[in-house]
């Protein structure tokens, strides 16, 4: 289980890099070079850090990013001589809600990584992503309860299961604006364009890691890359169906049929990541208080909306159809009277600041 | 069995290590840090019991949110602990009269037995056999129907109090220059550029005040 892991691991950190092409065939060692190098560099430690807390950050951000991928169920199950083997480590009936507590600690690893390092870009960095962070928490963790009310179960495996073979009956066309605001929400807490504020190269040098260098830096990375990982699973868990696809998991004998649903898994995956990468160099970065905005006055509501829809609906027709046309519904109402609302309180009576700069007629008399 | 006791005793201990950490460190960052591995730790023993829905529902809004805030003001707070130290021996003998009167009131709730006044109505009520309900569909069951009004009453007054706060603290600033991108892109060179004609050698004509 450690060896699919650890290959699935590597393989979306690959997934990342066009642009090596010198190590191995098409840069394919390219990371492993780069690992090597990281472990070589001198580990500098600043004057003046935290250092119990300077230590200890970059394994706060690495070993939750860790953790959840045990509950994530990357298959059907593989029978090897007579032994049927789950494709997931553990499948605790609270999955769910085990992801989202463990993904709230990543904040701590660049808070207190930000606060350690005695820097104020850092520290700046810091402030920036636990206040986004905590943010689309909210929206991450309301946009999947629409989810769990249907599927009626907390245990990723059981969703995944209920969902079905054919992409008409995976929950993201149910819940079509969860899964769009459980998206941003997952962009929004791996830090990554466009919601890198926390590293904004260009105005906090290097943002929270700017003082790590050499492995612990690298743990921020590998950490980085994890947590999108993890988004991506959980996205398909929930979302996508999981293993399935046009019941081709059930193709084959007890072990190729685990194969094939392993298979299966891993291309959204790899899908999902590519949006991630894609996004990253489509969008530009937000603007804070475009990015509270969006946060507060967007995703939360919306995913409210589907919360109260999903339970009206459901509770009166029992149709999934139904619930996902009037989900989409909903949230166009809800961002039409946000965007309105936005824009006829955008103003409110401008102070004449020409009393305070006068730069213009009265110089002249 | 055994190692369940010695976890027990782990997280008991550590506990409240943690919590006696939070009062004794010096940084208040390593305070709230403290706080937060108490919260673990009380987390791990309600997953013991067998309460993994409370475990991971005090891990969510504890520690993913409460303390985040906690940690975001005291990393803000610049603090005089010589100050914070001066102040201790002065409110130390109230403070030690309150606190021997907290451990009187627990000796003697624990003497007198009076925690098993709530057994016989909870005998009439119990709960769910833990192997056919997870706690988090029991925990449903109750609060939706039969606490129904109260669950509801509860969110109406953390409502109330989000909403007083917010009303509390938000004033409108009058004294803030916002940008006015309209009124920026509407200037015209008539309004903002002025030609003056200077003669050559003439004093007196151009102003500066």
């Amino acid at each position: 289980m450690a060896m699919i892991l650890a290959e699935r691991k590597v393989s979306g950190w690959i997934q990342d890099r066009h642009g090596p092409n010198r190590v191995g065939p098409w840069g394919i060692l390219q990371p492993i070079a780069d690992g090597v190098k990281f472990l070589l560099k001198e580990d500098l430690i600043p004057d003046h850090v935290d250092k119990p807390i300077y230590l200890l950050a970059p394994a706060i951000i690495l070993v939750p990013a860790l953790v959840t991928c045990g509950v994530v169920p990357f298959g059907s199950s593989i029978t090897i001589s007579g032994y049927e083997i789950p494709l997931q480590i553990a499948d605790i009936n609270i999955g769910v809600l085990y992801i989202l507590a463990i993904t709230s600690l990543g904040v701590y690893g660049v808070v207190l990584g930000a606060w350690a390092s005695n820097n104020k870009y850092s520290l700046l960095g810091g402030l920036r992503s636990s206040a986004q962070m905590i943010s689309y928490e909210l929206t991450l963790g309301l946009s999947l309860i629409g989810v769990l009310m249907l599927s009626s179960s907390l245990s990723l495996r059981e969703i995944a299961i209920q969902q079905g073979s054919y992409p008409w009956t995976w929950n993201f066309l149910i819940h079509f604006p969860a899964f769009l605001a459980f998206t941003t929400a997952a962009f929004a807490e791996t830090n990554r364009l466009p919601f890198d504020l926390a590293e904004a190269e260009q105005e906090l040098v290097g943002g929270y890691h700017t003082e790590y260098s050499s492995m612990k830096f690298a743990m921020y990375f590998m950490a980085e890359y994890l947590h999108m990982i993890v988004g991506s699973a959980v996205a398909v868990t929930l979302f996508l169906g999981g293993w399935h696809f046009f019941g081709l998991e059930t193709v084959g004998g007890p072990f190729w049929s685990g194969v094939i649903s392993f298979g299966i898994f891993f291309a959204k995956t790899a899908f999902f990541l590519f949006v991630f990468i894609w996004v990253r160099w489509t969008l530009p970065r937000f603007r804070y208080d475009q990015l509270m905005n969006l946060g507060w006055k967007f995703l939360l509501p919306i995913a409210i909306t589907t919360i109260v829809v999903t339970a009206t609906v459901w509770a009166f027709t029992q149709s999934k159809l139904l619930v996902g046309i009037l989900n989409v519904v909903a949230a166009f109402i809800v961002v039409a009277i946000v965007a309105t609302t936005l824009v006829m309180t955008r103003e409110p009576e401008p102070v004449d600041d020409r009393d305070i700069l006068s730069f213009t007629d009265e110089s002249s008399s | 069995m055994i190692i369940q006791t010695i976890m027990f005793y782990v997280l008991a201990v550590g506990t409240v290590g943690a919590g006696v950490m939070v009062i004794a460190s010096r940084n208040p960052v390593h305070s709230v840090l403290f706080l937060i591995l108490a919260f673990f730790n009380s987390a791990g023993l309600f997953v013991m019991m067998g309460a993994e829905f409370l475990a991971m529902i005090l891990i969510i809004v504890y520690v993913g949110a409460v303390a985040v805030l906690f940690l975001f003001v005291v990393m803000m707070l610049d603090i005089n602990f010589a100050e914070l130290r001066a102040g201790f021996l002065q409110y130390l003998p109230i403070g030690g009269v309150i606190g021997i009167i907290l451990l009187a009131e627990l000796v003697m709730v624990f003497a007198s037995g009076a925690i098993e006044i709530e057994v016989p109505t909870n005998v009439a009520s119990p709960t769910p056999p833990p192997d056919e309900v997870t706690n988090t569909q029991a925990l449903g069951d109750v609060l939706y129907t039969r606490y129904a009004y109260l669950f509801q009453g509860a969110g109406f007054i953390l409502l109330i109090a989000m909403v007083g706060a917010i009303v509390l603290t938000h004033r409108r600033r009058t004294d803030v220059r916002r940008q006015r991108i309209a009124d920026q892109v509407a200037r015209d060179p008539k309004a903002a550029v002025r030609l003056t004609d200077i003669e050559p050698g003439a004093e007196g004509t151009w102003k500066s005040d």
